[in-house]
């Protein structure tokens, strides 16, 4: 398995990062190099391993169905970078 | 519209359809869900995407969940898990959506189906739990996109059916059904128009005997059952015309223009989406016990079918009728109240087929919309049982209580027509047509018995329609007749 430049630029517009494009090349090496120390895993046999979704043994609880008080309106908005009386307010996005 | 299927090509059909939950409070965080609130008043840290904030799960999302899949003859999980589904949009706070991917809790069912000609059975591959995300609002704002989060979270189910639906026809009458059966589990609405129920549709053709699926499309924004059904005619045809000319089909989202009745291009499969699933990390398992499992089978309610062949046994009606009656829940439970109230399940289904039926189909409305509660209608029904109004005041206080409050009674007495069976009123009415019209008593006399209904007639244009027709038949003929 081999990373090349274009999965590099491909995994940072998902993550939306800006990516300098002379930085591309290296992160490239790096991210082969940690793919290649991974690779030492396939010389455990996992195929009748069941896959570990989750670290602690837990079940989940759950919660009765019932509605407490919400957000203060003026609290929910203030830590927004912008907003007006009503709404969260973001760039313009057209899909 | 072209039903007839095309000689050639046979569409291969696959639904999506969200349900949203009647649920008191979010997937996840304890805060209430109501259609048209103020915005971003019905939030919690949690929904925003706080840092530090942890979801909790609500217990009737699972139970609602299982419900569904045991009223489609699903298998139920008894160990599922949450995946995050991971994209950027605004309305998106944490970044992910937590749904289920490789373990859906319910899986491996089917909905039974009746078109005119034929019934068919469509399978169900999945049913999994996932949270709504917020409204994103392009319009009341020119340089900015709005924001709201209500929605944000509120618990959903996803019914995937297996690719075995092949006409529009089917695929509505699949999502009727669909509808039928959350509305008498009481886990959702069923309204489309408002969004409680929306349906994407993966559509694709062959040519007939081929085994191999052509390429699909995924058709969107389709907001009513009408326009799935136009929107996957559409489709089909767009498909055919397209390879019948040389072309071949790109997968890719289109979205249904309900203004021009056709689908366009919104994304394709270069720009597709990449989620990146992954084990949601702050919810554990959800472990379904025999305890739970059993007590939910429990609760489940008298299904559509069930209560459809219960109709016919116990109140002695048609299937025809039965099937009318028993197709809306609310329909159902309305037509019950009024036969438990009357204790004539006849006399209740005649007005409820007749008379509601018209007025809901006139103006376009569900029963929980209509004017007339039971309670009033089953009053009205009785007036006409105790004779104390005949049919035709019996249809005019019905118009009337259409867009009044009042009782049935009120409006009788205020329309003066509660029925006169006084014969000491009714005796000089009678003897004056007599008088009036000594042809037609000559001619009943000679053995034109059907004359009585033109002296009824007169009776009661005389009486301004409140005369009890039987007392004046028995009036007439007692003194004709002797």
């Amino acid at each position: 398995m081999s990373v090349t430049e274009k999965d590099v630029r491909y995994v940072a517009n998902l993550a939306r990062l800006k990516l300098p494009e002379n930085e591309v090349k290296s992160l490239a090496n790096d991210m082969n190099k940690i793919l290649e120390y991974m690779e030492l895993l396939n010389e455990v046999d996992t195929s009748n391993v069941a896959p570990l979704e989750h670290v602690i043994e837990l079940d989940s609880r759950l919660r009765t169905d019932k509605a407490e008080k919400p957000l203060d309106h003026d609290d929910a908005l203030k830590n927004a970078p912008d907003a007006d009386s009503d709404y969260f307010r973001v760039p313009k996005v057209i899909e | 519209m072209r039903t007839i299927a095309h000689e050639k090509y046979e569409a291969v059909i696959g639904l999506e359809v969200h349900a949203q939950l009647l649920t008191k409070s979010k997937a996840f965080a304890p805060v209430t869900i109501e259609y048209g609130g103020a915005p971003n008043t019905q939030v919690t840290p949690l929904c925003l995407g706080h840092p530090g904030t942890l979801p909790v799960i609500n217990e009737n999302l699972v139970r609602y969940i299982i419900k569904m899949g045991l009223a489609t003859g699903c298998s139920v999980a008894r160990k599922s898990i949450f995946a995050r589904k991971n994209y950027f949009y605004p309305d998106l706070p944490k970044g992910y959506q937590i749904s289920q991917y490789d373990t859906p809790i319910c899986y491996d069912g089917a909905i039974n189906i009746e078109l005119e000609e034929y019934d068919k059975t469509i399978g169900l591959t999945r049913i999994h739990m996932e949270e709504d995300a917020g409204k994103s609002i392009h319009d009341q704002d020119p340089y900015n996109t709005l924001v709201d989060l209500n929605r944000a979270g509120t618990p959903l189910i996803e019914i995937v059916s297996e690719p075995d639906i092949r006409t529009p026809q089917e695929a509505y009458a699949y999502l009727s059904k669909i509808k039928q059966i959350v509305q008498y589990l009481e886990i959702c609405d069923g309204n489309m128009e408002e969004g409680s129920l929306r349906c994407d549709a993966n559509v694709s053709v062959r040519p007939r005997g081929r085994e191999k699926f052509g390429t699909r499309t995924e058709l969107k924004n389709m907001n009513s059952f009408r326009n799935v059904e136009r929107a996957i005619h559409y489709e089909i045809y767009r498909q055919i015309d397209l390879i019948e000319d040389g072309g071949e089909v790109v997968q890719q989202t289109r979205l249904w223009d309900t203004s021009k009745m056709e689908t366009r291009s919104m994304r394709s499969k270069e720009e597709a989406h990449d989620y990146r699933y992954f084990p949601e990390p702050d919810l554990p398992p959800i472990i379904v016990t025999d305890e739970m499992l059993e007590e939910i089978k429990e609760e489940l309610p008298e299904l559509a079918d069930v209560r459809q062949k219960r109709f016919v046994e116990e109140y002695e009606m048609s299937e025809v009728d039965a099937v009318t009656l028993t197709d809306s829940k609310y329909l159902a439970d309305y037509y019950e109240e009024v036969t438990e109230y009357l204790g004539n399940p006849k006399a209740a289904s005649n007005i409820v087929l007749s008379e509601v039926l018209r007025v809901l189909n006139e103006q376009s409305i569900d029963i929980r919309e209509f004017t007339i509660g039971a309670d009033r209608l089953s009053e009205l029904v009785k007036l006409k049982e105790d004779d104390k109004i005949n049919s035709s005041a019996l249809q005019k206080i019905f118009n009337k209580m259409l867009d009044g409050d009042k009782s049935a009674e009120e409006y009788a007495k205020e329309m003066n027509l509660i029925q006169v069976s006084d014969s000491g009123f009714l005796e000089p009415i009678v003897d004056e047509i007599i008088s009036n019209n000594p042809d037609e008593v000559q001619r009943y006399k000679d053995g034109k018995k059907q004359l009585i209904g033109f002296f009824i007639g007169q009776a009661m244009k005389a009486s301004k329609g409140k005369a009890n027709p039987k007392l004046v038949k028995d009036l007439i003929t007692e003194k004709l007749d002797n």
